[in-house]
């Protein structure tokens, strides 16, 4: 029992450590011990959270003592167990387990299997050491650990132009968010002298009663935020996610939906008790939160590729969460964590089984068709939809809801964007469901779709099932705290008449279309987001590149190495007239210059 | 009376007068007879303070000693000087400096 | 030494200076040396530097001299015709070696300690050869050593250069 976090931790390590080390020319073989792997983890994950009571101090490896250097400061590789990493461990493993064996099918023909299921068990280790983390430092190590994951997945077929690309773009935006991130903690470790959640959980009231205390909290609370702005893609680093989805459609499934861009509003509800202190950051939270969920179900009404219109959904979800925690409501983030990361996996899984059946195609507008060839898909697909607008009765209905109910008690205007935002939802999945699986197949591809193997459709089923219970109260309570539900409210009333209205709207507007009838420009291109980036990035680097080579040309070249070399020159051949090669005039300079030393020892004052 | 001042006057201008010769004459001979002037000008100067400096009721044979190597380092100076003046006279036949300028640019 | 000898000496010495490099014949110049050096000696004489006055008749009025006159036949040497002496060589030589006299009045006048007369040397006979002899082969045994080999370096030198084929 005690090693129970060990063997869940380090399974998908050792996995694959031995997929690199010796199964790389196995395919199949490399395959099958990374599914082993995750399997095994699930498995014990099951047990743990049926058997282990909740501790922080029960797991510790000692990892970076610098105690020997009279600082006191250690380290371990502690493990937190907690309702919170309860809950995410089973979402990460069981979900991970059916998209490992979904891959399995998915990736059949890859060449490159070993490197993709080696990527994938890489994965899932700095993933679960994000989840069990119990200090700064372990997180922060797992957190770039899950970065470098993604960047290795995403650029999987990096023969391709785009995902290497893509695969850049996901690292360095990480990447800046990771830079606030590595200063929130710095600042807190400044604070208390600790890296450890409970040592500083400990501490913290006693700071926070000097007001003092307060703006540097804010800074600390707002840092920590900019780790989460990075790995969950909130805005305005959020442009990397839909460009991620050039990667294999279960890594955007599973790293890009539901649990890596969580991992970020996991983290956010883990030092909760550091953010709270500060009204200001739980402000800025909210509305960053909100922006990014309005602005990405504003795009995702405009996108043509299927996994694109996924993406910006996830988006939109992710801002949810991140609003959720920003308006303190955080077992409502955790609550809507869970169903989404169900449903969000089902939907991409359930698209890379259209995609797959229409030999790779993505645009929508080439499928139609498909509920005559694919009808477990189109089921699994339904209910994940059907979870996702948060219609009545699946499990994205309670989450969402907890969440705008405590919106609205917050401040009227982000309960007016949530609302907003899931009019939206509603009418972009419709469009994306009526386009895809109805009317007539617009493509010779699509007409000859067939269903996709069992394999690939166990793993629909099976996240099928939860997409729809998940919310409901008697299956909830067993795995997070569920937010008080106030029976009063109307909110949920008004969530669905818009939900309804979203539907209908998509419905009438898309029902046996050729062609996208709408066209924004401004919508289809994403706000011009990625333009404008590149504009700036582009215009300040020729400014630095033009000031260093102004630099370079006159000051360094010019004035200090020709004009060195030419000085030197010049003075040369201005002495060579000295040697005339009559000795008399060499004497005469000596003597000169005796002269002159006589004076300026004896004479000079 | 005569004095080291008077000494050191005298050694004064014999090494003007062998600066002059050097500076003037074109004749390569006469230059370094002029040279010898300068030498023994020195020389001079040395004895005349080695006198000044007595030690216990001796003069400072320090000086004299100094003397005595310049002496030595003359002759030496002087055998290889007037070699080179006869390669070089074989070579160019002339012992005038101001023919005597191909080291240069 | 009494003050009439001293200025008498010296302004042989000088005048016999200036005339070897007046003198337009080289066998002219090189005798006039031959007084100027020994006028030098007797000066040496007069600070009763005995065998250095010696050493400077022996060796400067002896050999250098013989060397030169030697030297002088070898090439045989005529007077030189009269070249005129170009102004800005006669203007800077002169103005270098005014400045360097000048310099030198300066300095003998700044130094009040040198009108002093000499201080007297210790009863008896002065015994110059014995001690030079004894404070040469002491303490500047090793320079002593020193310069034979210089002598020796430059006696070949002499050969090396006298040789015809060198060209």
């Amino acid at each position: 029992m005690q090693n129970l976090p060990w063997i869940i931790l380090f399974t998908p390590l050792l996995s694959a450590v031995l997929i690199v080390l010796f199964t790389q020319r196995w395919r199949n073989l490399s395959a099958l011990i990374s599914i082993a792997a995750v399997f095994v983890s699930a498995a014990a994950s099951i047990v743990l959270f049926r058997t282990l009571p909740d501790s922080t101090t029960a797991f510790q490896l000692p990892w970076l003592d610098f105690s020997a250097l009279g600082i006191g400061f250690q380290v371990p590789i502690g493990i937190t167990i907690d309702g919170l990493s309860k809950a995410m461990l089973l979402v990460v493993t069981c979900i991970g387990a059916l998209i490992h064996l979904y891959s399995w099918a998915y990736m059949a023909d890859d060449e490159g299997k070993s490197r993709y299921f080696a990527g994938l068990s890489f994965f899932m280790f700095s993933m679960l050491g994000i989840v069990f983390a119990n200090n700064f430092l372990m997180m922060f190590i797992f957190w770039e650990l899950v970065g470098v994951s993604s960047f290795i997945l995403i650029g999987h077929w990096f023969y391709r132009p785009a995902p290497p690309a893509a695969a850049n773009k996901a690292f360095i935006c990480n990447r800046l968010g990771d830079f606030g991130f590595m200063l929130g903690i710095l600042l807190v470790w400044t604070a208390t002298q600790s890296v450890d959640f409970e040592v500083i959980k400990a501490k913290l009231p006693e700071l926070a009663a000097n007001p003092a205390f307060l703006p540097f909290a804010t800074a600390a609370a707002i840092c920590l935020f900019c780790g989460t702005v990075g790995k969950s893609a909130q805005f305005p680093l959020h442009v990397w996610l839909p460009d991620a989805m050039e990667g294999p459609t279960p890594v955007s499934a599973l790293i890009h939906a539901a649990t890596m861009v969580a991992a970020g509003v996991y983290m956010l509800v883990r030092v909760y008790f550091i953010i709270s202190i500060s009204p200001a950051a739980m402000e800025v939270i909210a509305v960053i939160g909100t922006i990014t969920a309005v602005l990405a179900a504003l795009m995702a009404t405009q996108q043509d590729d299927i996994k694109r219109v996924l993406a910006y959904s996830t988006l939109s979800q992710l801002g949810y969460m991140v609003m959720a925690v920003g308006v303190a409501s955080r077992d409502g983030a955790m609550f809507h964590l869970f169903t989404h990361a169900f449903f969000k996996a089902l939907l991409f899984l359930g698209a890379g089984s259209v995609i797959l059946a229409c030999h790779h195609e993505q645009n929508i507008w080439k499928m139609g068709g498909l509920w005559k060839k694919q009808p477990i898909t189109l089921l699994t697909f339904a209910a994940a939809t059907l979870a996702l607008m948060g219609v009545y009765g699946f499990s994205g209905f309670y989450s969402k809801d907890a969440i705008l109910i405590a919106a609205s008690e917050h401040h009227p205007w982000i309960f007016y964007a949530g609302l907003f935002t899931a009019f939206l939802t509603a009418f972009y999945m419709t469009r994306l469901f009526v386009v895809v699986f109805f009317g007539k197949a617009r493509t010779e591809a699509a007409g000859h779709a067939h269903e996709s193997p069992a394999v690939m459709l166990i793993p629909l089923v099976l996240l099928a099932i939860p997409s729809v219970v998940a919310g409901y109260h008697g299956v909830i309570a067993n795995f997070l705290p569920t937010p008080a539900h106030e029976a009063a409210s109307n909110v949920p009333y008004i969530a669905s008449g818009l939900g309804l209205l979203g539907i209908a709207l998509g419905f009438l507007l898309y029902r046996g279309q050729e062609k996208d009838p709408i066209r924004i420009p401004l919508l289809a291109n994403k706000f011009y987001f990625d333009e404008f980036y590149a504009l700036l990035i582009w215009n300040t680097q020729d400014l630095l590149a033009r000031i260093s080579g102004f630099i370079d040309r006159w000051i360094l070249d010019t004035a200090l190495v020709r004009g060195l070399s030419s000085g030197t020159w010049g003075f040369g051949f201005a002495l060579r007239f000295i040697q005339c090669g009559n000795l008399q005039a060499y004497a005469l300079l000596f003597g000169a210059g005796v002269v002159a030393l006589f004076y300026f020892i004896l004479f000079y004052k | 009376m005569v004095t080291l001042n008077d000494y050191l006057l005298v050694s004064g201008l014999l090494f003007a007068l062998g600066l002059a010769g050097v500076l003037l004459r074109r004749n390569i001979l006469i230059i370094f007879m002029a040279l010898e002037l300068m030498l023994n000008a020195a020389n001079l100067s040395l004895v005349a303070f080695s006198r000044f400096g007595t030690v216990s009721g001796l003069p400072n044979y320090n000086g004299q000693m100094l003397v005595f190597f310049i002496i030595t380092v003359a002759a030496a100076e002087v055998a290889v000087g007037l070699a080179i003046i006869v390669a070089l006279y074989r070579a160019r036949q002339t012992t005038n400096v101001e023919d005597l300028n191909s080291l240069k640019f | 030494m009494s003050p009439i000898l001293f200025w008498i000496f010296a302004a042989l010495t000088l005048g016999f200076g200036a005339a070897t490099l007046l003198n337009r014949n080289p066998v002219a110049s090189a005798l006039c040396l031959v007084v100027s050096l020994l006028g030098l000696s007797a000066l040496f004489f007069g600070l009763e530097a005995y065998f250095i006055a010696v050493i400077q008749i022996l060796v400067y009025a002896g050999a250098v001299m013989v060397l030169f006159l030697f030297i002088i036949m070898l090439l045989d040497m005529k007077a030189e015709e009269r070249r005129p002496i170009s102004l800005p060589v006669l203007l800077g030589g002169a103005a270098v070696v005014g400045l360097f006299v000048t310099q030198i009045g300066l300095v003998l006048r700044s130094f009040p300690a040198g009108n002093a007369p000499f201080p007297p040397l210790a009863a008896g006979p002065l015994q110059d050869a014995h001690n030079i002899g004894m404070t040469l082969f002491s303490a500047y045994n090793l320079p002593f050593q020193v310069i034979g080999v210089l002598i020796l370096v430059a006696s070949i030198g002499v050969v090396v250069l006298s040789k015809r084929e060198l060209k």
